[in-house]
Order: structure tokens, then C-alpha cells, then sequence
């Protein structure tokens, strides 16, 4: 293989490469926290530097050259122009978050401390407007703040949920033309989250980039509107894939085929045990605008669709699957009925599982370093027969895993790679 | 009287709650658990009655189907909307003591978790169940928990934790908890606790899911004083 995105691509089509290609930090669900990354710089000796701020709910920093290069990253990716508060990713500055870290954020990350002590985050960085962000004093990222008007069912217009969904500007494409041409001769893979393309994503509900969110915007809300309301759930998707795949082509004319895969949607359909919906709910109400947006995406263009759904969805895969997905992240093998041999045997050859390369909520913060190294050794070796997998840890690395077992994790891919 | 009760029952399983309410498509126009409720009470049905012959056994029913994966997260905040429409009506016995419920449970997610949907089905799910919650919300910590305990001394707690990041909280919460009320009882659960954890941490129950936290209290069965 001559460069990582070779080895990517051979994954993506479901041959085996040379090495197991490795993403950490490419996309808000693959991604790394910024005390996590200040951790690992100090680790291996690396220059002392504010870390960059490059995803603001979640914390999510930057992961510069140098060490990318000691993890032999072989994946970047593009995030959307504006991250879920609403603002882009310019005009940085200092920022001390409430652990003492000094990191850089970008200019419109305005917050105050409320009485609490709690970090309050506004959209679009507006401190005229109510706060939209809250991370709790004693927390690590921030979640929603739910703003929801009280809902008199005759007066709810859909159109309200689909203000988010609009048109690329120019600006836009000059940010994605600009970006792409920046990483297409980097040699790593790429993925670009276009933004815009998740249907009924959990976290994009309450709209915590909008001002003035309207229509439904609380999460039980939304979750039992999709009983209630099916009407109403179908108008916003199918409005808003119809500006999708308007966006996809003007893109698509900019970029052409420099990216490799683009991330659709992170709609969690798996709880620990059991889902949110079951499968023929997921084949009637979500598969019709999945499969429109992989449809053109096939048709037009050799990018691979990237789905991210936490939790026990082995029952979903074939939907998956027949929806026209390419990847399922993060593939979470703690999940109920998520056993690792298993879905490689029974789905590997049509879907590339991008993660599931070790437990999250248990080995890899709470473990010791050798137990670590060890998962990551058996389903590497599980999941990498025969290409398709791309190793990621099962959702982002959090705050408070322990340096030497984010190490243990790159000293095991180290061996299997040959690093 | 049993065929309005029953008639109850099948609205809260159903996630009816008024007449005015769309859903299930099967019984738009109908009465709802609302409405059925009040008609109930104005034709002498005992508010007891109505809990322990409708609403309990309805709402067990829709934890365990919920258990088996034979309903989810939607249906079963239907469920608990339509309870919530006939509650309303049962209130004002519960405040003036005519009708008693099982006991009182405090439940909370962890210092530092803001993330509440499994807290609220467990909370909808004991009250459903015949217990008085407390829900004290997001980012709970052990002063506010202490706080509420020393008020219902015999209360149950419940803690929820989401978060990798905040379990450790959880362990923190029960320390502080068993260390002033060494008889009080604590569940937990979330995402990422399982069985091993609650024990290491000194926590006396764990379920996976809520109608398992419902049948632990019922094995408890304190009634309010």
C-alpha cells in the first residue's frame, strides 16, 4: 500500500490490507476528547500546546500532525462548517475549561458560569439569546438545552423542524472545495460530515445551533411523535433529504470523488439492551430516505455512507444493509446480541464496521493496560479478516481514560501493524 | 365497575390518554385514560381501586413487554402519558391520605449526568407501579440526595448514571448515602453499570431495565405511614 487512503479504500471494499487502517479523530463520534489528547501529547514527549478545540459539544480536540504520526493514523476527516452550537471552527482564542486545562476554542464559544457553577453556552455564540449548552460543573461535555414552546397540536407546523436544513451557500462550497483540497493530497483517508443528512438524530433535536428553535424540539417529544405524528416526522425527512441531495450535488460538482466516505447520520437506534424502535419501524419510517440519500450517493459517486448507531442494533443490520449503508460505527460489542464473531460472520461482507475495536464503558477506562492490549489484539483479529473493518474504539475516547490504556491501545495495533 | 377499570387499564397500555389525543390510530374519538379515570371515580369507583385494579397491573404489563422487547421507548412514554391522565385525578386522595401508595422513591441521575431518559422511564415506571417518586432531576448530588432522604427517611433511592465519566460519581453518592442511613436501600443503573459494579460500590440492587427496579421495590413493600 503506498499511502493510508489506499489502505482505507482496500477496507472499504471488503479486501484485506496490508494494515488495519486507524481512525481516531476523524468525525464527532470517532473523535477524542481534548484532556484525553493534552494527556497523550505529555505521554509521548510531545511539545506542550493548547490543545484545539474542534467539536465543542462533546470536547472534542484536534489531533495535530505529530501525533498523528506516532498513532499512524490513517484517517482525517472534514466536520461540518458549524458545529452543533451554531458556529465555525475560526478566529481561536484561550480558553480555561473547569478541570484547568487551557485549550483554544473558537471565537464565538461565549459561555458564562451560572449559580450552579455550570458552563452555560449560547447559540451561535449569541449572549443576547437563551443558552442552548450546559456542561455540568462536575461533567466533561456539554449536553442540550431543552427549548421547547408548549406544543398545541393544531397549531404544530413541520416546516418549524426544517429550518436547520437549508442550501450550500457559497461560502459553503468555497469551506468544503477548500478543505478537501487541503487533505486529498495528505495521503490519509477522508470522511466529510456534510452536516444536514442525520434523520431524527437525538442530538439535533433540540437544535442547539438555532436561536430560536421551534416545532418539536424535546426529546421524549420527538420520541413519541414518531407514533403520534408519523405524518409530521415523514414531511421534515423528506424535505429535508430533498436538500440533501441538492447539496450532494453541488458538492459532489466541487469535491468529485476526493473524499472517501461521508458520514450520513448518528441517530442511536440501540439502547444497552434493546432499541428505541423496532425494525419494522425502522424499514417504514426512516429506510424510504436512508436508502434516497445512499441511493444517489451510489449512483454518482464512489463515496462509502457512514451510519452511526450506538447500542444492541444487531437485529437492524439488514436494514442497514438494505437501506444501502457501506459502514456502521461504532459497533458496540458490550450491546446485547453485539457478539464480535458474530456480526463478522453474519454481516461482515456488506457492511465495514468502523469501531468496535475495544470496550469502551469498561476495559479501556477501567481496566488495567495488558487487558487493553489484549482486546484490541482478539478483535482485531476478529474483525480484520478479509478487510472491512476500520479500528476505532467504540464511540469517543472520554476525559477520564486512564494515558496508559489509550497507549496499551496503539502498543497492540503497533504489533498487529508491525509499526 | 371491573369494565371501566379494565377499559382504563387497556387505555394505559395503549397509550390512550384523552379522547382528543390521535393516538392509537385504533381508538381515535375514544375516552381516554382521563377521562375513564374521572368517570370511574364519579360512579364511586374507590381511587384505590383504580390504582391497584388499573393502573399498576396496566403499567406492569407495559414494563414487562418493555422487558421482552415486544414495545419501546415511544410506546412506553405513551404509556406513561396516558397513566399521567389519570393521575391527575388521583392526586388529590394521595395528598389527603385517603389513598396510600407502596412507599416513597427518590431517584436522580449522578453528579455531573445530565442525561435522563432512562431515569424517567424508571421514574414513570415506579409510579405506574404504585410508588410515590421524588424526581430530583439532573446532576443530583449527595447534599441534594441527603436532603431528600432526611425529609422521607423511608424512601428508596434510585441512581441513574449514562456516562463512563460520571460513574464514579455514583460510587461517591452511595458512600456518602449508606454512611449517614446505613439501612437505606439503593438501586442503579445506566448504560454502562451492570451487577459487578453495584455490589463493588455498595449499592444494594441493579437492573437492566426499568420493570426489573418495580419488582424490587414490590418485594420491599413499605407503605407510607
Amino acid at each position: 500500500m503506498k499511502t493510508s487512503r489506499d489502505r482505507l479504500i482496500c477496507s472499504l471494499n471488503h479486501k484485506e490490507p496490508d494494515k488495519i487502517p486507524v481512525d481516531i479523530g476523524s468525525t464527532s463520534v470517532t473523535g477524542i476528547h481534548v484532556l484525553a489528547i493534552e494527556n497523550l501529547r505529555e505521554y509521548y514527549g510531545l511539545d506542550k500546546r493548547p490543545v484545539r478545540l474542534i467539536e465543542p459539544y462533546q470536547m472534542l480536540g484536534e489531533i495535530e500532525n505529530d501525533l498523528a504520526e506516532i498513532l499512524h493514523l490513517d484517517v482525517t476527516g472534514i466536520l461540518a462548517k458549524n458545529s452543533l452550537f451554531g458556529f465555525p471552527n475560526e478566529n481561536w482564542k484561550e480558553f480555561r475549561t473547569h478541570w484547568g486545562q487551557i485549550i483554544l476554542v473558537p471565537g464565538a464559544f461565549n459561555t458564562i458560569v451560572d449559580q450552579n457553577g455550570d458552563l452555560l453556552i449560547f447559540p451561535e455564540g449569541d449572549m443576547s439569546v437563551s443558552p442552548s449548552g450546559k456542561m455540568p460543573k462536575a461533567g466533561y461535555f456539554f449536553d442540550s438545552i431543552i427549548r421547547q414552546f408548549p406544543i398545541v397540536e393544531e397549531k404544530l407546523n413541520p416546516d418549524e423542524n426544517i429550518e436547520e436544513f437549508t442550501l450550500f451557500t457559497k461560502a459553503d462550497l468555497v469551506y468544503w472545495s477548500e478543505n478537501v483540497k487541503k487533505l486529498k493530497d495528505s495521503g490519509k483517508g477522508v470522511i466529510a460530515n456534510f452536516g444536514g443528512t442525520g434523520l431524527g438524530d437525538i442530538a439535533l433535536v433540540p437544535a442547539p445551533f438555532l436561536k430560536h428553535p421551534k416545532g418539536i424540539r424535546d426529546i421524549p417529544e420527538w420520541y413519541v411523535s414518531t407514533l403520534m405524528r408519523p405524518d409530521y416526522i415523514r414531511y421534515v425527512f423528506e424535505k429535508q433529504v430533498d436538500i440533501a441531495l441538492e447539496n450532494f450535488r453541488l458538492v459532489y460538482d466541487i469535491i468529485g470523488n476526493d473524499i472517501d466516505a461521508v458520514f450520513l447520520c448518528g441517530n442511536d437506534f440501540g439502547t444497552q439492551n434493546s432499541s428505541f424502535c423496532s425494525p419494522a419501524t425502522f424499514d417504514d419510517l426512516y429506510m424510504p430516505w436512508y436508502k434516497k440519500m445512499n441511493d444517489w450517493i451510489h449512483e454518482h459517486t464512489t463515496w462509502k455512507t457512514f451510519k452511526h448507531s450506538c447500542g444492541a442494533v444487531e437485529p437492524f443490520m439488514d436494514s442497514f444493509i438494505r437501506a444501502g449503508f457501506d459502514i456502521i460505527n461504532p459497533v458496540q460489542i458490550n450491546a446485547f446480541g453485539m457478539d464480535p464473531e458474530n456480526l463478522k460472520k453474519k454481516y461482515g461482507d456488506k457492511l465495514v464496521f468502523w469501531g468496535g475495536g475495544i470496550d469502551t464503558q469498561k476495559v479501556l477506562p477501567f481496566g488495567k493496560p495488558s487487558d487493553v492490549e489484549k482486546q484490541v489484539l482478539e478483535l482485531c483479529d476478529i474483525f480484520s479478516k478479509d478487510g472491512g473493518f476500520v479500528f476505532n474504539t467504540i464511540h469517543n475516547i472520554q476525559a477520564n481514560v486512564p494515558v496508559e490504556n489509550i497507549a496499551a491501545i496503539f502498543r497492540a495495533l503497533g504489533k498487529i501493524n508491525c509499526y | 365497575m371491573n369494565d371501566i377499570l379494565n377499559q382504563i387499564a387497556l387505555c394505559v397500555e395503549s397509550g390512550k390518554i384523552n379522547k382528543s389525543s390521535p393516538y392509537p390510530a385504533n381508538m381515535k374519538d375514544q375516552e381516554g385514560a382521563d377521562e375513564l379515570s374521572r368517570k370511574a371515580l364519579d360512579q364511586g369507583c374507590k381511587p384505590d381501586e383504580i390504582l391497584e385494579k388499573a393502573l399498576i397491573p396496566a403499567m406492569a404489563n407495559v414494563g414487562n413487554r418493555f422487558s421482552r422487547k415486544e414495545i419501546y421507548v415511544p410506546q412506553m412514554l405513551m404509556s406513561a402519558k396516558a397513566m399521567g391522565g389519570a393521575m391527575i385525578h388521583l392526586k388529590p386522595y394521595f395528598q389527603s391520605g385517603e389513598t396510600k401508595r407502596k412507599g416513597t422513591f427518590i431517584i436522580g441521575t449522578v453528579t455531573g449526568d445530565l442525561h435522563d431518559i432512562g431515569k424517567n422511564l424508571v421514574s414513570m415506571m415506579v409510579e405506574g407501579g404504585g410508588w410515590e417518586v421524588i424526581d430530583l432531576g439532573v446532576d443530583v448530588s449527595s447534599e441534594k440526595f441527603l436532603k431528600a432522604l432526611d425529609e422521607k427517611p423511608e424512601a428508596i433511592i434510585g441512581l441513574s448514571a449514562l456516562l463512563t465519566t460520571t460513574m464514579e460519581n455514583m460510587k461517591k453518592i452511595v458512600s456518602d448515602l449508606k454512611s449517614t442511613h446505613s439501612k437505606v436501600k439503593i438501586l442503579v443503573g445506566g448504560a454502562p453499570v451492570t451487577l459487578d459494579y453495584c455490589y463493588k460500590i455498595g449499592a444494594d440492587f441493579y437492573s437492566p431495565d426499568p420493570q426489573g427496579a418495580v419488582n424490587y421495590l414490590n418485594q420491599i413493600d413499605i407503605r407510607i405511614s
